[in-house]
């Protein structure tokens, strides 16, 4: 962990407390993705925090991982306006381009392939994050185009 | 179509205005010069005048949310501007376009807002799935910055981390503040003890940079748009099974069907309109026969529902209803904070009990179970995410208690299969077959 980079996110609040999630969210782009436990450990030693306290912060919320992640992950919205769209012909497609189970890291590490909740693209639907990145509009149809550019990146 | 005023999104031209010279040389910025000049309590007394009420879901009253934040004379701690742009309601996806298309609005909007209150310090808690509504925020707080326009105030954009239970106002502070973001008891309120324990207004990202529309045109112009109790403009999410879904800002009052079919093109692929989520997915149902409700608060009220976040969720007759309430629930569920037992717990009975429908396994009895479960949920905790679950299932039994009844008497599903959300996977039911079942319940 960079510790400037650290210091300087506390410096932003009135408590250095706020600079948790920033600190997590750092340490987890640096970490190859995920939290190891040695990851939280930095970020708690970095912010003067107890890893148990760390671990309460990255365990709430969604976008902390605490498990390794494939080199690519692929997320796809399946809330209401999206499945209305056909998003679990869009999971399926990419189950099956992708060689992976929805929910699970490919073997070679290759992929992550996840479902999501609403991420705020209902009218653009079916909204497709890969790699936090958003694709809208995708549909079944589209989705070997996009595997085959993942293959090639 | 007819043209209908742009007051969030003017002189877009339906693009975006990301440079600050483009942006100043229309006028941007000179409401902010003009409430500076001003007293703040003039500043608040102007915005009370336009009628302006929150565009996040519970349209309270902008202006007089800012009233009750205490002079800092009266209470001399620091006080905080805390803008809600973790949009994350299903259905809803206005604010995103607003800070993509806007940003320099929005970011008037923060400096107005923070005059009015006094306050020297605004943070933006921006979802932490907008990557680059993130990005054009802090280039677009970098020009601010160069352009001399903060004056002494300081604009942090604070990203989430993936959890809808933030949007709760008490939640997000507490999350701002670096903690799981689980709502607190109220009182006090977060005007008198919020931030820090000290007075904080929070405001969503549309009311906030509709308040710099109100100072350009003035709080009596602005009220003129719109009807009575729900002045102004709305942007509209309009998505599901319509021709033409998006964003379209529209005066309060417009009827559904205007919406639905001569703004939105219509039900897609020539199907029949079944229903009408109009607020978002916790709002309640409304079915075809409704379709000439006008889309303002007291008019969307008397139909027995909420304009909520003016996320209107369109649906065709392809649609299973119990379906539509195990995904509305496994969301619910999946968001639930943990710390209310009647949600936590509650919103995974409704999702297991909608399941035991659904697969044809239930009871006569277990639908009266369902009905008895979303009552011991409403009101009963600390925030409104549980009672979201129950508004929203009650609803679906209410208006298509025929379908329902059909589970059970057929003991299947009466579309065979073939309804628009069959097999949908949802995160929650995702994490349980591998075994990651949240182990709260």
């Amino acid at each position: 962990m960079n510790d400037a980079q650290i210091q300087r996110l506390r410096k932003q609040y009135p408590d250095p407390l706020s600079a948790v999630m920033p600190a997590l969210r750092i340490a987890q782009e640096q970490n190859g993705g995920w939290l190891s436990p040695d990851t939280i450990r930095e970020v708690a030693d970095a912010l003067e925090l107890t890893p148990a306290y760390c671990l309460s912060i990255a365990s709430f919320y969604d976008q902390y991982r605490l498990e390794p992640v494939g080199r690519r992950v692929v997320e796809v919205c399946t809330n209401v306006p999206c499945a209305l769209a056909g998003a679990q012909q869009v999971v399926e497609a990419f189950e099956r381009e992708l060689e992976v189970t929805a929910g699970s890291t490919r073997e070679d590490g290759e992929y992550t392939l996840g479902t999501i909740e609403c991420l705020g693209g209902c009218g653009w639907a079916t909204v497709v994050a890969i790699d936090n990145r958003h694709r809208l509009r995708v549909t079944a149809d589209d989705v070997p185009g996009i595997v085959k550019e993942l293959r090639g990146a | 179509m007819p043209e209908h005023p742009q007051i969030v999104f003017a002189g877009t031209d339906g693009g975006a205005v990301l440079d600050i010279d483009r942006y100043r040389a229309a006028g941007g910025f000179s409401a902010l010069a003009k409430t500076r000049a001003m007293a703040p309590d003039d500043v608040i007394a102007e915005l009370e005048a336009s009628g302006l009420r929150g565009r996040g879901g519970a349209f309270f009253p902008t202006g007089r949310k800012w009233a009750f934040v205490p002079k800092p004379e009266a209470l001399p701690k620091p006080h905080y501007l805390v803008v809600n742009a973790d949009e994350s309601e299903p259905g809803s996806f206005k604010d995103r376009e607003i800070m993509l298309r806007v940003p320099f609005r929005f970011l008037e909007g923060c400096l107005i807002a923070a005059h009015g209150i006094q306050s020297q310090h605004v943070f933006v808690y921006i979802r932490g799935e907008y990557e680059r509504e993130f990005e054009i925020l802090r280039d677009s707080l970098e020009a601010v910055r160069k352009d001399d326009l903060l004056g002494g105030v300081t604009v942090v954009v604070h990203r989430g981390a993936g959890a809808y239970i933030c949007g709760e106002e008490t939640a997000l502070l507490e999350s701002l503040e670096g903690k799981r973001g689980q709502p607190r008891t109220k009182p006090p309120f977060p005007a008198i003890a919020g931030l820090y324990a000290a007075p904080t207004a929070v405001n969503n990202v549309e009311s906030i940079t509709t308040v710099t529309s109100v100072f350009e045109l003035g709080a009596a112009e602005y009220a003129k748009l719109g009807v009575e109790n729900s002045t102004g403009t709305r942007v509209f999410s309009l998505s599901g099974d319509v021709a033409n879904p998006g964003n379209y800002e529209l005066p309060h009052g417009i009827s559904m069907r205007e919406l639905v079919y001569d703004i939105g093109g219509g039900i897609a692929n020539g199907r029949e309109l079944k229903a009408v989520i109009p607020g978002g997915s916790s709002t309640s149902v409304l079915t075809a026969d409704d379709i000439d409700v006008k889309m303002d608060f007291t008019s969307l009220v008397e139909a027995g529902s909420s304009i909520g976040s003016a996320g209107v969720i369109v649906i065709d007759d392809r649609c299973c209803m119990v379906q539509l309430g195990i995904r509305v629930s496994q969301f619910y569920e999946h968001e639930s904070c943990g710390k209310c037992t009647p949600c936590r717990v509650g919103t995974k009975w409704v999702t297991q009990i909608l399941e035991k429908i659904e697969d044809g396994r239930a009871a006569q009895a277990d639908l009266d179970l369902l009905l008895s479960v979303c009552d011991r949920i409403m009101g009963k905790c600390l925030c409104p995410l549980g009672d979201s679950d129950a508004i929203a299932v009650l609803s679906y039994v209410d208006r298509f208690r025929e379908e329902f009844q059909a589970h059970i008497d057929l003991g299947r599903c009466p579309f065979d299969g073939e309804s628009s959300l069959e097999g949908i996977l949802a995160p929650s039911a995702m994490h349980a077959s591998q075994g990651h079942e949240a182990a709260h319940v």
